[in-house]
């Protein structure tokens, strides 16, 4: 079967399976029962998979939800228009299923582009032993820093994804594996960890088009599902704590080999590690109420000797976001509708370091500002108008490369 | 509410409409950028240059082909914005010199180095036989097209191997033996087989596409119709390269890649106006040094219509010139002495920085930070004129230098 075939053929299954639940509920709206989540507020970053809106169809024990993100896109880098497009980014679908009242099974299915990208980004079990001792296995989403697990387009106030969440660390980023993960409540406290052991990077991160070290160029391992590329499981862990009414903060780890240096049994190379280390938080400011939500990523790869300084030993990025609500109040009919007016600040060194020639500093930078403005007439649903200005400087730090991009989208759970 | 809400909804839709153009970053001054095409083409060659652009841009990556040994994995990596190299990209290239017998060492890797490999393959190492060695900075490659155009006969008009005029400057052409590739064009003039030598830093290729071919394989280790045989490292006995068949490239790949450095503009000109500028050019000229960095040249006819009988200002004579011993690192190439080298075109000197990451790195192997630096490494037949530069005034000097910074 062609790639084509597939992709048209899961597409229609998943249409249909929406539609004919939909067309239920037409019949009968008592049928179908929304279980809502008020996607709007800070949950703690490991419940993200879980804190989604879902229809549960009678006794149906399949639970389904989704969201979908479109929006327009004009752009120019140093004068030179792109054009005007629509983007449609992304349609994604969740299922979600109690199998036992401790065994829950949840899966997410991703469009991308339309169809150009198709992705199991999530697709798990989970069995509860103790709330402090969970196992989980699958398809899982590697836990470094926040914002990989806490994805949805709806929660967030901009069009485009935290640069350092995609150029920096490849967000979306799972894969198969098996984890332990809990949490412990302690008066105002909320403890939690995850650590999994999953298939991992492979040579591409420092072997790819982009020309740098480019974490993200592993995602286009078809067969990362199925065969870790290194032969050596790749580990991620993450400690949260949150307390109430202040915010949460989480400390991640994720690293292993991601070259292939044994092969027929015979060692053909030296092991060459990738570690990733990120921090995370995000907090609703008391009175106030401004939320912010930030996080930062260190990223160190072991280089072969004879590399090309192109390709960076070190990098990091982060970015934070400042989101203040200014209207909460019922508008346009719509009861719970807000106005906030958003900021966000981000930054990504692809290689820190300096040349080996003549000492002076590498740059291969970004940096970025995103003024916004969103609406939401419900906390599932957001309408958002973003305009962008970056800065980005090459490999000698050249006068920077200045991109504009105004986008007005919409991102919706179903 | 509503009519409140209704007014802020009006104001963002009001500001979405009319931001689109104003809010984009303004093109930079057409002066103060290396990129863009020469005057006058049509849209099918602009078209043909973008595919270029793009193909110059490639980074070639081990699944694409790279290396397996390598210098650089893409032209745009040493050729940054289309300017002047960095120290950092540069190359070496080795040989045994005996006398005047020079042995490129190719059983041990030569006549380049390549430092760099694919992951699990080595690199090479300069071999203990070399005793010569040539480190080289990556030149701009603006206005090539200009240059490939202009007839053989306008470069030997200038040759004065004997110093027949006794201004104590004896340009000569290079004449190189001509790729298997080669065609001889009506601008050609053959001399026993040899054709004359325009580009590299010795004059030692004679067309765009010899200088393509060769960095293609020897900087970035692709092979392409016109060199079929991949690189590996000898010196390790790793004779084997890397898993992906040749060529590598195309010729399209190659003959789009030609095509873009052909419709290159030349490096622009700022402050043509300024009294400095203009006193500093009057000056380069009276002591001497556009005996060698010859302001104009005329383009003969060309396949491409605006590259045809266009006046350019190049400032080189394309021939080769005794530099002296502070420039002679010993390695010959064709009939070029180590201390022979062509006279490098100045123009887009002035924009060097915004290609060096805001410093300039001067001369054949970056050695010079400053004009005056560049200036003091001229020897052999240009030291009388770097004699004579010394001896002007401070703001004489300053007006030269300024002059400099405008081309």
């Amino acid at each position: 079967m062609n790639t084509f075939t597939l992709k048209y053929k899961l597409f229609t299954f998943f249409i249909l399976l929406f539609f004919a639940v939909t067309t239920n509920a037409q019949k009968d709206s008592s049928f179908i029962k929304r279980i809502s989540a008020d996607t709007s507020k800070l949950k703690m970053n490991l419940d993200a998979v879980y804190n989604r809106p879902f229809l549960q169809m009678g006794k149906l024990p399949i639970a389904l939800g989704g969201y979908m993100e479109i929006n327009t896109n004009y752009s120019g880098t140093n004068g030179v228009a792109d054009g005007f497009s629509f983007q449609f980014k992304r349609l994604t679908m969740f299922m979600a299923s109690t199998i036992t009242k401790k065994i829950k099974f949840l899966s997410e299915l991703e469009f991308e582009d339309g169809t150009k990208e198709i992705n199991i980004e999530f697709a798990a079990v989970d069995f509860e032993f103790h709330p402090l001792l969970n196992l989980r296995g699958g398809i899982v989403m590697n836990p470094i820093g926040a914002f990989n697990q806490n994805h949805d387009g709806p929660k967030w106030e901009f069009v485009e994804r935290p640069l350092s969440a995609t150029q920096l660390l490849p967000a979306t980023w799972s894969n198969a594996g098996f984890g332990l993960h809990g949490k412990l409540y302690r008066s105002n406290w909320v403890f939690a960890y995850e650590a999994y052991l999953t298939n991992g990077f492979d040579e591409t991160i420092i072997s790819n088009t982009k020309g740098k070290t480019f974490l993200p160029a592993t995602k286009q391992n078809r067969d990362r599902f199925e065969d870790n590329f290194s032969g050596e499981p790749m580990l991620t862990g993450k400690f949260a704590c949150k307390r109430r009414r202040f915010g949460e903060i989480g400390f991640s780890y994720m690293g292993g080999v991601y070259n292939k240096y044994q092969m027929a049994g015979v060692i053909i190379d030296t092991k060459r590690k990738v570690n990733v280390f990120a921090i995370d938080i995000n907090s609703t400011l008391p009175k106030l109420n401004t939320m912010l939500i930030g996080e930062f990523a260190w990223v160190m790869v072991d280089m072969p000797a004879a590399y090309i300084q192109n390709y960076g030993k070190q990098q990091h990025g982060g970015y934070l976001d400042i989101i203040q609500p200014i209207l909460k109040r019922k508008i346009f009919g719509w009861e719970k509708a807000s106005l906030n007016l958003a900021f966000r600040t981000e930054y990504v060194d692809w290689n820190v370091g300096s040349f080996d020639v003549t000492g002076d500093k590498i740059y291969e930078h970004v940096f970025g500002i995103v003024p916004g403005i969103s609406f939401r007439p419900s906390a599932q649903t957001v309408l958002r108008f973003n305009y962008r200005y970056q800065w980005q400087r090459d490999l000698l730090g050249n006068p920077a490369t200045r991109t504009a991009a105004i986008q007005f989208g919409i991102s919706t759970y179903f | 509410m509503k009519k409140r809400s209704l007014s802020l909804s009006v104001l963002v839709l009001f500001v979405l409409i009319i931001s689109c153009t104003k809010l984009l970053p303004p093109v930079p001054k057409n002066d103060e950028v290396l990129a863009g095409t020469i005057p006058g083409l049509s849209p099918q060659h602009e078209k043909e240059h973008l595919k270029g652009d793009e193909a110059f841009g490639r980074i070639f990556s081990k699944e694409d082909g790279l290396g397996p040994i390598f210098v650089q994995a893409s032209c745009s990596n040493c050729h940054i914005e289309n300017g002047k190299g960095h120290p950092s990209t540069e190359l070496t290239r080795f040989a045994n010199v005996n006398g005047t017998v020079i042995d490129y060492l190719l059983s041990k890797g030569g006549p380049q180095l390549q430092q760099h490999s694919i992951s699990g393959y080595s690199a090479e190492v300069l071999p203990a036989e070399a005793n010569v060695f040539s480190k080289r900075v990556a030149p701009a490659v603006m206005g090539l097209g200009y240059i490939a155009a202009a007839d053989d006969q306008s470069i030997l008009n200038n040759a004065d191997p004997n110093d027949a005029n006794g201004d104590g400057i004896s340009g000569r052409v290079n004449y190189v033996n001509p790729t298997n590739f080669f065609t001889s064009l009506p601008i050609h003039i053959a001399n026993n087989g040899q054709y004359i030598g325009r580009f590299g830093k010795k004059a030692e290729k004679v067309t765009i596409q010899d200088q393509v071919v060769f960095a293609l394989k020897q900087d970035i280790g692709i092979t392409s119709d016109f060199d079929m045989q991949d690189l590996y490292n000898i010196q390790f006995g790793n004779n084997t390269g890397d898993n992906v068949p040749d060529p590598e490239v195309s010729s399209g790949f190659v003959n789009n890649l030609v095509f873009y450095l052909r419709t290159l503009k030349a490096p622009p000109r700022r402050n043509t106006f300024d009294a400095d500028v203009i006193a500093g050019e009057n000056l380069f000229t009276q002591i001497g040094c556009a005996s060698c960095h010859l302001p104009t040249f005329t383009t003969a006819t060309s396949d491409i219509f605006a590259l045809s009988n266009k006046v350019f200002h190049p400032y080189s004579d394309f021939l080769l010139h005794d530099m002296g011993p502070l420039l002679d690192d010993g390695y010959i190439e064709g009939t070029a002495a180590g201390f022979e080298w062509r006279t490098p075109p100045l123009w887009g000197i002035g924009l060097a920085k915004n290609s060096q990451g805001g410093k300039l790195f001067l001369l054949h192997d970056g050695r010079a930070t400053s004009f005056e630096e560049a200036i003091s490494f001229h020897g052999g037949e240009a030291a009388s004129r770097r004699t004579a530069f010394g001896a002007l005034s401070q703001p004489e000097k300053d007006q030269v230098i300024k002059f400099l910074g405008s081309l």
